[in-house]
């Protein structure tokens, strides 16, 4: 199993020069198994990527969103296989108390935001997802909630005897007074222990994240105390802020960790 | 110990920033959480009080109804927001850590989570500031 980046930005794109090493693209993952089943994770701006990925089975598309903020699902309207009456796309993501995810996802794919309703898109389904654990082709999915503004789910995926824990937008830190010290208290823990390949959240630096507590996102330190505390095999870093350019990126990694810490950039392929 | 739903951590990060005493128990009834105005109230650490039930931690605030009267297992909130699943309130008298017996306003509300689950209840204790000898 592999996974590949194909939108690495957080909250809202930053695309130019100034980040083009890590991307200016919001977050949207593909993953491979070693048979060539896929799954789509997010659809951030970064899904426009797989437009032209021609190792996405037309036949069947499986997207699982974490959440609906926009920065993840604000590349669905522009992600072709929606309008293909050939591509069978299944949408997977989390209800709200009072709404299915058609529904809820029905409000940004509707005008006034977007000319075209969810309803008419030809061979479009819509999979309700709630905390527990499925299957589609070889993957094995566990997601459970996890801390972050409305409901919002983490992906733990198991394929080819490899782990993967996908929490793109997660504040660990929130919730517990000892973290990183009661795994009972963090959220994301059973989801993530001993994975081989943590994607998480690397949102702010130490000395913004005072002024952004509660706002569902960690801190440097924070993603790599949590990585630690899991067991995690590797981290790779994810949800980039908008504010950070290429340079503070390469100075926020310049960290030591117990374990290999890969930059989350735009476009890399990482074996689990 | 695995972890707690989500839900649950968030109303344990609540309860620990209140100035009330909330207790937090699981769907079975077993306590998960008290915060430190319990400790104040009825004289025990949480650290010292893990794994006990909630009713064995009752037992030691000597309940009875707030006219002293015995308040049978099936008449308190806690008892009520778990079984029925329905919010219930009722002045009790405990036997606080001090040794003095209080007058407090019981309340119990179930914890339904996302998908309806049900995960357990909070109770508030409030002190009515009515003291008795």
């Amino acid at each position: 199993m592999k996974i590949t980046l194909s939108g690495t930005r957080g909250s809202v794109g930053r695309a130019g020069p100034e980040t083009m090493a890590y991307g200016g693209d919001t977050s949207c993952v593909l993953v491979t198994a070693d048979d060539g089943s896929t799954l789509v994770l997010d659809a951030g701006s970064g899904i426009r990527r797989l437009n032209n990925d021609f190792s996405l089975s037309p036949d069947r598309i499986d997207i699982l969103l974490t959440h609906l903020h926009m920065d993840h699902i604000q590349g669905l309207g522009f992600f072709k296989p929606i309008f293909d009456p050939n591509s069978e796309v299944n949408l997977w993501g989390p209800v709200s108390s009072t709404m299915n995810l058609a529904d809820r996802l029905g409000r940004y794919l509707s005008p006034p935001l977007f000319p075209v309703r969810l309803r008419d898109l030809p061979r479009v389904g819509v999979r309700d997802v709630r905390p527990g654990s499925f299957d589609i082709g070889p993957f094995s999915i566990t997601t459970d909630l996890v801390m972050h503004p409305g409901p919002t789910l983490g992906f733990r995926i198991e394929a080819d005897g490899a782990s993967i824990a996908y929490l793109p937008d997660h504040e660990p830190a929130l919730g517990s007074d000892e973290f990183p010290k009661a795994p009972e208290w963090t959220s994301g823990y059973d989801l993530s222990r001993g994975v081989d390949l943590l994607v998480h959240d690397f949102q702010y630096t130490e000395a913004e994240y005072p002024s952004r507590q509660g706002w569902g996102h960690s801190s440097v330190a924070q993603a790599v105390a949590f990585a630690t505390q899991v067991g995690a095999g590797r981290l790779v870093t994810f949800h980039h802020d908008p504010d950070h350019d290429d340079a503070t990126l390469d100075e926020v990694h310049d960290i030591d960790t117990g374990f290999e810490l890969i930059p989350g950039r735009a476009g890399l392929t990482i074996e689990a | 110990m695995p972890q707690h739903p989500i839900e649950i951590i968030l109303i344990q990060q609540w309860a620990s920033m209140m100035s009330v005493p909330i207790w937090i128990t699981d769907a079975a009834g077993d306590l998960i959480y008290f915060n430190e105005p319990t400790e104040a109230l009825i004289g025990v650490r949480f650290e010292d009080g893990d794994g006990l039930s909630a009713s064995d931690l009752a037992a030691r605030f000597e309940i009875t109804d707030a006219d002293g009267s015995e308040l049978h297992w099936h008449e308190r909130p806690l008892v009520i927001a778990l079984e029925k699943q329905q919010p219930a309130q009722r002045h009790i008298r405990i036997r606080a850590g001090d040794g003095t017996t209080k007058v407090i306003a019981d309340t119990a509300i179930p914890i339904v989570g996302e998908g309806h689950r049900q995960l357990g209840a909070m109770v508030l204790l409030w002190d009515t500031g009515e003291d008795h000898p």
